[in-house]
């Protein structure tokens, strides 16, 4: 569906159901260079068990008007207004990678009114290599390629029928690029995870239970670079569980039903 | 797997889309010979149903070791997935009738093999289906020919038999501009010899029962999608972009930004046409697969003596290879085609000189090629088109379509290219014996005959 936030048509997919009041919802945020279609099955399967579901399209990405955030800060704002635009007073946040950052950041602004942050393919701080950087600027057909070759865990992802995730991020890329003919997509997306610096503060003001989701063979978030985030919550008491899947950075599409297993355990 | 920089085509070949099995250790691809698949639990079972969770319900939609073959070609092919269908004629129906219904339109290549011409032709013509045919080389008249209800563009990698190369870069250009997409019939060039989704087309489909599998045993084909058409975005597409009754009133589009296609084709189209592909077929083209680099590489070079040969001889009138110059497609095969013309591959006609009494002869003569109506197979084979593979088109058809009565279609196999040489050279002889009983053409004649034009 579409709804106004801050001015702008904001595309969310609901997993097939209409919006209702009464059941709990999950805002469930892209990453770099992606679009709400990454939470394909995930977000189906909660939108048909009691949540409501919006797997939003960030701004200025493929259905979604506006400018493109500029850093994790703006981006939760707008995750903010999201909020408010659909009279939302409590829901669940789910992010992935740069989603992830935004999630908490959101979680961190908003305090009581999130229940629940999952974070998938998360790392803090998430900087990016100088080369990645320049490459998404410059050359971003060549990044796409690197960004690929370190998300991606395996060859053989038990994905059901015959899906070739390879491929299907690298076109998804370069949808999501050419959707937004006047701001380089991938690059701001890199930079505002590069210059985001909040992590640490972020994770300690936050009031709800936490979720990690990562990848044992990730390359571009690797769980290594997920402890600062870990041992924050840890020593500031939160309640906080980290799962551990044998993949990369694409957890959604490598690993769908052990990803979806790890979110109902924590949600549902 | 993780590495730093992105797989080549040599190891996808042996890698995509399986590992060793994590139930047994078997190393080889497993035949998973099931209808279907036992439920963990009631919400499981509606799960999978409903594309809330990934897995297989029914060999007919999706089956482990199709998943395979389908994760395999879509990677040779850099698409984003596939789907596996019973036979090559079943992805082009697949992608067509997932594509639009009566009322709509087709632009095809005329430089078809027969049974996508009939197909196209007669039978979708019975189901409100309609398709102008223009030759493969005129931009014109493919830019003239597209109509507000056309749905798709589509045409041969390499024309079968004429090798007329498909300009993949202009024709789908041109049907960007209008919205369309470009489906091509890749089975003669396979993914070895070129990756058309990289040079503009959109979808990719093979008969699979040619070079893929690779050996003569097996049925089957495959439909790829490069995820890089906007079907929204197009407004041609309701059957992608709206709402769809038949599946949970699922907007495909929404559903999946770059699968939407593949995702109708097969939650309605093997739902219910049904044309699935076997397990068992899977693995054999799996099997064939794990060789495609070494055995195309094989083809060409021996498809290189061959024409050579064939080129020289004086019973040969012509050579309908683009490794000959003065074919038509010779630069465009160039450009195109993996190590220029000789990646139109190991399929081509050439027309023997006298009459059909002759032409048989030659057939009959040969010891290693087989008289079959095949292609793609590692033995070497032969066949007449205007009386086999093409018989039911029309002169001015089959003269569109570059064959002429006394065509002759070779695909060179994998044998040793003498004995394949000696074997045409018996036959061609035996050709010319034929002639000079019959009061026909004979190597002297020829001779003389060429010698009076000069």
């Amino acid at each position: 569906m579409h709804l106004q936030v801050s001015g702008h048509a904001t595309f969310a997919y609901t997993g097939g159901k209409e919006f209702n009041p009464a059941q709990p919802t999950v805002v469930m945020i892209h990453g770099v260079l992606c679009d709400h279609s990454v939470w394909a099955l995930q977000s189906r399967y909660l939108a048909h068990h009691g949540w409501n579901v919006l797997a939003i399209d960030l701004p200025g990405h493929c259905k979604s008007a506006g400018a493109p955030p500029a850093s994790v800060q703006e981006a939760a704002a707008f995750i903010h207004a999201l909020l408010d635009a659909q009279g939302v007073q409590r829901a669940a946040l789910v992010g992935h990678s740069f989603g992830s950052l935004i999630a908490l950041q959101t979680a961190a602004d908003l305090g009581n009114r999130i229940s629940h942050l999952v974070m998938v393919g998360t790392a803090y701080p998430m900087k990016v290599s100088p080369a990645l950087l320049d490459a998404s600027l410059n050359q971003p057909e060549k990044a796409l390629h690197m960004t690929n070759v370190f998300s991606r865990a395996t060859l053989a992802p038990p994905s059901g029928a015959g899906s070739w995730v390879f491929g299907a991020s690298l076109a998804l890329g370069r949808r999501v690029l050419a959707s937004n003919k006047s701001s380089n997509l991938f690059h701001t997306g890199f930079n505002a995870c590069n210059n985001y610096d909040q992590g640490l503060q972020a994770m300690a003001a936050i009031t709800c239970p936490v979720l990690m989701i990562l990848g044992e063979n990730d390359q571009m978030t690797t769980p290594k670079n997920a402890h600062s985030l870990v041992q924050q919550a840890r020593d500031t008491a939160k309640q906080l569980q980290v799962v551990m899947i044998p993949n990369g950075h694409h957890q959604m599409s490598e690993s769908p039903n052990e990803t979806l297993a790890a979110l109902k355990a924590f949600l549902v | 797997m993780t590495g730093y920089a992105d797989p080549h085509f040599d190891t996808l070949t042996l890698h995509a889309g399986s590992q060793p099995d994590p139930a047994t250790g078997a190393r080889a691809v497993p035949i998973h010979l099931t209808t279907s698949y036992v439920f963990e639990s009631s919400d499981q079972a509606a799960a999978l149903f409903n594309l809330e969770s990934a897995g297989h319900v029914y060999s007919r939609i999706s089956n482990p070791t199709t998943a395979v073959f389908e994760q395999r070609i879509a990677a040779l092919e850099g698409g984003i997935g596939a789907i596996a269908t019973a036979s090559g004629q079943a992805a082009l129906h697949l992608s067509v009738a997932t594509l639009m219904g009566a009322g709509s339109h087709i632009v095809a290549s005329s430089a078809l093999y027969g049974g996508s011409h009939n197909l196209l032709h007669y039978t979708l013509r019975r189901f409100g289906i309609e398709t102008t045919f223009v030759k493969p080389g005129e931009m014109d008249a493919w830019r003239a020919a597209i109509q507000p209800n056309t749905k798709l563009l589509f045409g041969e990698t390499v024309g079968n038999p004429g090798l007329d190369v498909l300009d993949i870069p202009t024709v789908s250009a041109l049907a960007h501009d209008h919205g369309v997409p470009l489906l091509v019939d890749a089975t003669l060039s396979t993914p070895y010899l070129q990756q058309p989704l990289s040079l503009g087309a959109d979808l990719v489909y093979h008969s699979a029962t040619k070079f893929l599998s690779g050996h003569g045993t097996v049925i089957g084909g495959v439909v790829v999608d490069g995820g890089s058409f906007d079907w929204e975005a197009s407004g041609r597409f309701p059957e992608l972009s709206e709402p769809y009754a038949g599946f949970h009133n699922m907007v495909f589009t929404e559903e999946s930004t770059v699968g939407a296609f593949l995702l109708r084709a097969r939650r309605e189209g093997l739902r219910d046409f049904g044309a699935c592909l076997s397990p068992h077929s899977a693995w054999l083209i799996l099997q064939g697969m794990e060789t495609l680099p070494l055995r195309m590489e094989r083809h060409l070079a021996n498809t290189e003596k061959v024409v050579a040969f064939l080129a020289a001889h004086p019973m040969v009138s012509r050579v309908g290879h683009p490794l000959m110059p003065d074919h038509h497609s010779h630069a465009l095969a160039q450009k195109l085609l993996r190590g220029g013309a000789r990646g139109a591959g190991s399929v081509f006609s050439f027309d023997i000189q006298g009459s059909r009494t002759q032409g048989r002869a030659f057939i009959e003569a040969l010891n290693i090629f087989s008289h079959l109506a095949n292609v793609g197979d590692s033995k070497s084979l032969v066949i007449h088109p205007a009386s086999t593979t093409h018989f039911r088109m029309s002169d001015e058809a089959l003269a569109q379509a570059g064959i002429g009565a006394g065509t002759i279609r070779l695909s060179v196999g994998l044998e040793d290219p003498d004995d394949l040489i000696d074997d045409l050279k018996r036959a061609l002889k035996a050709a010319e014996k034929a002639g000079a009983a019959s009061g026909g053409t004979s190597t002297h004649a020829a001779t003389a005959s060429a010698g009076s034009a000069a």
